[in-house]
């Protein structure tokens, strides 16, 4: 425990910094998500299954604010939600009951964004895991533990709604 | 005298002891008051009005079918017959039966020839062929053609077309059954038999209400328990349904908590060491996962999420954990709800936590909901490939190509085939334009009707209907092609524990209808579809032909037909697949020495993350399971996505009735079954109805946010909160159609548009809703 505190006041601000990169990160992830489920109101799957694993990265930023705080951090447990969303300006795609073809052009690059901020939060834990363990810090260890795995089945999910939709988007029409 | 079948469904009772042969009981009914003495002759068959593979004989009079008998032989019924199958036959003689081809005409279907019907149909696929390519071509199929159709559907459709938008509506009824099959053994294939029955000493039901489902194997169980040792019951049902009221526990959760329920129950199981390590660590993987994922699942925590009393899971609990031959059956209270794969794979955790697979007794079927789904999914029609081959595995799709003679790449296996939801959705966008739906009403069965109604009536799509009657969705169509049903064509198909039977023709169909086979090769033909040397694609027009074909397909692989034939089937029981040389008179149960069929080369499936339903991809899959055992999958619970308000303050779930089948298009033309059930009704709690003053009969208006449904009151014993309405009924017989005029009548008005992401299986059973009485049971009040 002695040796804990020694590393995190000699280390701190740098570990401290790498914890709230990826608060912001993930508070990004959240919103990204539940943006993208607004704008696929027409696309059931994605609509829903979007505003699920949501949730995910909304449960790892209250999870790093509590662990920031070992580090010295002050970092806002509530996550981005949809309040805060109904005030963006929303990109149409949604509109005219979905019966056009060409916004699902738009779902594609959303797709795509989204599986590479979530592949940058994974590595963002990676690095957290690393340090925790150089560390010995086995409570950021055990968070990452319990994190990671749920950003690697976002990169997960995204990669295989693009594989399902890419061609029919693509081909037809 | 007598039974009357309406009155007593399930008929007398024969009780028999734990491991007894369960005796012969044979049911039969002709019409007319004709006897035995009088009829022609009888063609052997088996039931499509449900998924329990029923074996029966059909009596035939001048040409005529005048009723039905059991088949005393068969190993499924021992001859007895339900209500549906003793009086369902009728609507085959039904005067409105669709006898000529339809075209639309000036906005109006107009009977034409099949030649004239047939060159629009092949005409319109070539043009969008050219124009815009096989993705934007969509096949619809069902769970009550046969065998051979499937097979011949798919074949045309992925290997001849190359479309993958291919799907029936089993999606709607049984895809988590496969699904959930999938995860936890790598393969579709029911484990169980139904002699388990005769052996069990706990049976477990899973939102299946056997009783109005599967009628005969009801009675079965009814038959057990009025022997000596009868078995226990455990029943999960928010209803209190006839299985709830023969359960020694009934837990009736909130719905859309199921998954908090099943973890609760196998997290007891490993708190009492009611688990077989050795078996665990001899035949599975996964457990460390699923012993960390149940650390937050309590007894506790399940009495308040569920709502149900924290003793009745306990004992619940330890009925499963100390039982010596445990059998469990799951149905659509699990399937058709939210996190229905994450669920159904939970009860599947329990057979093999416990190692209760493959011995008498220990039977684990995750059942069917229509007669011939287990075929849809056999023969690649419903978003699987042919002979339960993986579409994520390369070797595969080369193989199948191999069976078919093409080239590989004519296989379209980018992505897994389009279920149909999906697929409604690319009809809706436009990148679909031709829809072609076989024995299937889209237009009452999927979940938000107005929605349905709208996609399937776009100009820009082409629609053909392939059925028996003018349903509401063939009202829409562009083309109808009048087919042949039961008792009027030959083919094969397969029940829930996986018995083949042969359905022959008894009589002829009507005008000039004809078989679904027949139509599928007509079409191929007129596509000139071939193979990669020239050859036609579909090398077989009858349906025997197309059988000995699907036993090639079927060679090695899980599903393996190779040792049946028509004559095999002709006179004596059906037969359980696997069968083959080595085992030519079938499978009774699989698994049987721990083996599974999930080796990463050989499995139907590497599985998905139940709540995102992202494939696991192939690597991940080999690093899991290399040598290939059962996989015990855990799951985290989620919240439903439609959560009661103060706007809508009920859950609305919708369901079915003993004496009808999916949209009543044949049942609500049996005089019988029509009269016992004649009008849609709404069922709310005894506790509700006082708490607002609803009384017995009142005319209610139940409404969602997408529409509004008008049915009497029954109070029954629904869970408090919660309302039940029976989807069969839509508008075929009523003046507007297709379509509500004013008031609705279809229980889709009001489901929402959700799916569970694993099993791609829409959600009926969690839906927000509200209701008021409209009109009084007694006039004024």
């Amino acid at each position: 425990m002695k040796l804990v505190q020694t590393l995190r006041s000699l280390h701190g601000n740098k570990v401290g910094a790498a914890i709230e990169e990826l608060h912001r990160s993930e508070n990004d992830l959240a919103g990204a998500l539940l943006n993208l489920s607004d704008q696929q109101k027409v696309d059931h799957e994605i609509f829903h299954v979007a505003r699920d694993i949501a949730r995910w990265s909304q449960l790892h930023v209250r999870r790093l604010s509590e662990v920031g705080r070992d580090y010295g951090l002050e970092l806002d447990p509530e996550p981005q939600d949809e309040a805060g969303l109904f005030a963006r300006v929303k990109q149409k795609g949604a509109g005219l009951g979905g019966r056009f073809h060409e916004p699902t052009l738009l779902l594609l690059a959303d797709l795509r964004h989204i599986h590479r901020m979530a592949a940058g939060v994974s590595l963002d834990w990676e690095v957290l895991a690393q340090t925790a363990q150089a560390m010995k810090d086995t409570e950021l260890l055990s968070v990452t533990q319990e994190c990671h795995p749920q950003t690697l089945r976002q990169m997960r999910w995204t990669n295989s709604k693009v594989k399902e939709t890419a061609a029919q988007i693509m081909v037809t029409g | 005298m007598a039974v009357d079948r309406i009155a007593e469904p399930w008929g007398s009772r024969t009780p028999y002891d734990a491991g007894e042969t369960w005796p012969v009981r044979v049911d039969s009914y002709l019409a007319d008051g004709l006897d035995p003495a009088d009829v022609d002759h009888w063609a052997q068959a088996a039931s499509i009005l449900h998924s329990n593979g029923d074996a029966m004989d059909i009596a035939v009079k001048d040409g005529r079918m005048v009723g039905v008998r059991g088949r005393a032989e068969d190993r499924v019924n021992h001859g007895r017959l339900g209500p549906k199958d003793l009086y369902g036959w009728q609507a085959n003689g039904s005067e409105d039966r669709l006898t000529r081809p339809l075209v639309r005409r000036n906005g109006r279907l107009v009977e034409t020839d099949w030649d004239t019907a047939m060159d629009a149909v092949a005409g319109r696929t070539r043009d969008l062929l050219e124009e815009r390519g096989p993705s934007s071509i969509g096949f619809y199929t069902t769970g009550q053609l046969f065998l051979e159709e499937y097979y011949t559907l798919g074949l045309v459709a992925h290997g001849g077309i190359g479309t993958n938008h291919v799907d029936g509506n089993t999606r709607l009824c049984t895809a988590t059954a496969a699904a959930a099959l999938k995860e936890s053994f790598a393969c579709d294939g029911q484990p169980g038999s139904y002699t388990d029955i005769d052996h069990a000493d706990v049976i477990c039901l899973y939102g299946h209400n056997m009783a109005e489902t599967q009628t005969v194997l009801w009675t079965r169980v009814l038959d057990r328990l009025a022997g000596a040792e009868p078995p226990a019951i455990v029943c999960v049902d928010p209803r209190r349904t006839p299985v709830a009221e023969h359960a020694t526990v009934h837990l009736a959760p909130r719905p859309g908590t199921n998954v908090v329920l099943m973890n609760a129950l196998l997290r007891e199981l490993l708190d009492n060491g009611w688990v077989d390590h050795e078996y665990v660590d001899a035949h599975a993987v996964g457990f460390d996962e699923l012993e960390k994922m149940l650390q937050d699942y309590t007894v506790h925590r399940a009495a308040e999420v569920c709502d149900v009393p924290p003793a009745d899971v306990e004992e619940a609990a330890r009925l499963i954990g100390t039982s010596q031959r445990l059998m469990s059956t799951v149905l659509q209270g699990f399937y058709q709800s939210h996190q229905a794969t994450a669920a159904a794979v939970q009860v599947n955790n329990i057979h093999i936590l416990r190692g209760m697979l493959g011995r008498p007794g220990c039977g684990l079927l995750q059942m069917n909901g229509q007669p011939t789904a287990q075929n849809t999914r056999e023969c690649g029609a419903d978003g699987d490939l042919p002979g339960f081959r993986n579409w994520s595995n390369d070797a595969h799709v080369e193989d199948l190509a191999r069976v078919w003679n093409i080239d590989p790449a004519e296989i379209p296996h980018y992505s897994e085939p389009t279920p149909v939801m999906q697929m409604m959705r690319y009809v809706e966008d436009g990148s679909i334009r031709f829809l072609y739906v076989s024995g299937t009403n889209p237009a009452v069965s999927l979940p938000e009707l107005r929605r349905i109604r709208s996609i399937l009536s776009q100009e820009r799509l082409f629609l053909v209907v392939q059925d028996i009657f003018l349903t509401e969705t063939a009202q829409l169509a562009d083309v109808v092609l009048p087919a042949a049903t039961w008792g009027e064509k030959t083919g094969t198909f397969t029940n829930a524990d996986r018995t083949v039977h042969l359905s022959e023709k008894a009589v002829d169909p009507p005008g000039e209808a004809r078989p679904d086979l027949d139509i599928f090769i007509d079409y191929a033909r007129r596509l000139g579809l071939r193979d990669k040397d020239g050859a036609p694609l579909v090398k077989w027009s009858t349906a025997e032909e197309a059988f000995e074909a699907w036993k090639e397909c079927s060679r090695g692989r899980p599903c393996d037909y190779t040792g049946i034939t028509y004559d095999r089937l002709r006179g004596g029981s059906g037969i359980q697949w696997p069968c083959t040389d080595q085992s030519p008179d079938g499978t009774e149960r699989l698994y049987a020495d721990g083996c599974f069929w999930s080796h990463p080369d050989y499995c139907e499936s590497y599985g998905r993350d139940l709540v995102t339903g992202a494939p696991v991809e192939p690597t991940e899959y080999k690093a899991l399971n290399p040598q290939g055992k059962a996989v015990l999958k855990a799951a985290e619970y989620l919240p439903p996505r439609e959560l009661p308000s103060a706007d809508h303050p009920f859950q609305l779930i919708t369901g079915r009735t003993i004496y009808h089948f999916h949209t009543r298009t044949k049942t609500g033309r049996a005089p019988e079954l029509q009269a016992a059930a004649p009008e849609v009704w709404v069922e709310a709690s005894a506790s509700d109805a006082e708490q607002l003053g609803w009384k017995q009969g009142d005319l209610l208006e139940v409404t969602t946010p997408r529409g509004a449904v008008t049915a009497r009151l029954r109070i029954t014993g629904v869970r408090r909160g919660v309302l039940f309405l029976p989807f069969h009924y839509g508008y075929w017989d009523t003046d507007a159609g297709h379509e509500p005029d004013g008031r609705g009548r279809a229980a889709n008005e009001l489901t929402l548009t959700d799916w569970d992401p694993a099993s791609k299986q829409p959600v009926f059973k969690t839906a927000a809703a509200n209701a008021m009485v409209v009109k009084p049971a007694g006039g004024i009040r």
